[in-house]
């Protein structure tokens, strides 16, 4: 609301007010180095690796929780570092974080719905 | 704006308001960074609908995994675990690839742009390759629902899994399992099918001396689009492979 307010104001002194990277919007691009990217690429191939191990290991229930819980990790890293949302603005990590916050109250809500109901049955 | 200011500005630098900004940057953003910073959001608000759509078919996969849990750990046992990762490391291998692509156009070097991103195509294919060999397989053992189906192979137990002897009612369920295998899979793969081809697009666009003068925004959402893609695989791979081995 404000940015439209002075966006007037701002046509009309634009020779005079080149708007420096303490504007909200405007957010200071960061060149992720390739050691990073190596790094992450080798950490997502070991965590590969270590999933598919892990899922010849009898666990029980916990097969399925150590493989999603590698799957997230794994996620996690990719988004962070791949899709560059550790070095991004404030509004796209809340962007991002609104949007699986959101997906993850749609899962769970189902998940208890469908849990709750068969109670006992499964 | 009145005419007299615009008369004054372009009088001032040749043309109106082109004077000191690059020739990609639309005249509704204030400078390059507000665009990319727009064009970023726009793509994750794009990527957070994916992430819905994928999440409505993981969250049928695993109510319906609760509930004909038999079915599904034979489904399961059927696919070839080799495969499943032999693709997720050709994925990854492509999302690094994809990565130092936008490093490459970030940093402008045109040869490096086109030699990632040709690597990065011929990693995407590969990955089809492999799941077009596996979706072949499982043709042959009558295992695709409503074209080419039979239980039979859940009646017996198989080579490496003998106990997998399932009753024909529960046999019948696997269907369930393969109906989703098959739509996620295949959504997934119409994604890397998509990707591939806008990489292809991009190339081309690279090779005739687009993105290098610091337009970088198209380049780095194709890779969020791609990096997305592989986190739908990332979870792909362990709910139907890797969760039932032991079950």
């Amino acid at each position: 609301m404000e940015q439209q307010q002075g966006e007037h104001h701002e046509h009309e002194h634009h020779l005079h007010l080149p708007h420096g990277p303490s504007e909200p919007t405007h957010h200071e691009e960061h060149i992720v180095s390739p050691k990073v990217y190596l790094i992450i690429g080798t950490c997502l191939l070991i965590l590969t690796a270590t999933t598919t191990a892990v899922s010849y290991i009898e666990l029980g229930a916990f097969n399925a929780v150590v493989a999603i819980l590698i799957a997230c990790i794994k996620m996690t890293l990719v988004i962070l570092f791949f899709m560059h949302v550790k070095y991004s603005s404030g509004l796209t990590k809340l962007t991002v974080a609104a949007g699986f916050f959101t997906f993850i109250v749609l899962i769970t809500m189902t998940m208890t719905d469908y849990m709750s109901r068969a109670w006992g049955r499964w | 704006m009145d005419s007299q200011t615009l008369a004054a500005q372009t009088a001032e630098t040749g043309h109106i308001g082109h004077g000191e900004h690059p020739p990609y940057l639309r005249h509704h953003f204030e400078n390059a960074p507000q665009q990319r910073e727009a064009a970023t959001f726009g793509m994750w608000l794009f990527l957070l609908t994916e992430i819905m759509f994928f999440g409505g078919l993981f969250c049928a996969y695993l109510i319906f995994r609760n509930w004909y849990y038999p079915a599904f750990v034979a489904g399961s046992h059927t696919l070839h675990i080799w495969a499943g990762t032999l693709n997720t490391t050709l994925l990854i291998i492509s999302s690094f690839t994809m990565a130092m692509a936008v490093h490459a156009a970030e940093t402008r070097m045109r040869k490096a742009i086109m030699g990632w991103m040709i690597v990065t195509i011929i990693l995407g294919c590969g990955f089809l390759c492999v799941k077009a060999y596996e979706w072949h397989d499982e043709w042959v053992d009558h295992h695709v629902p409503g074209l080419n189906f039979s239980p039979e192979s859940f009646l017996h137990g198989s080579k490496a899994y003998p106990d997998d002897k399932l009753s024909l009612d529960m046999a019948e369920k696997t269907q369930l399992y393969y109906s989703l295998y098959f739509a996620m899979t295949g959504m997934h793969a119409l994604h890397m099918i998509i990707g591939v081809s806008l990489l292809t697009i991009l190339l081309i666009q690279v090779y005739g001396g687009k993105y290098v003068n610091g337009h970088v925004a198209p380049i780095e959402n194709f890779g969020l689009y791609w990096h997305f893609v592989d986190i739908v695989w990332i979870f792909l791979f362990p709910l139907l492979y890797l969760i039932s081995r032991h079950q």
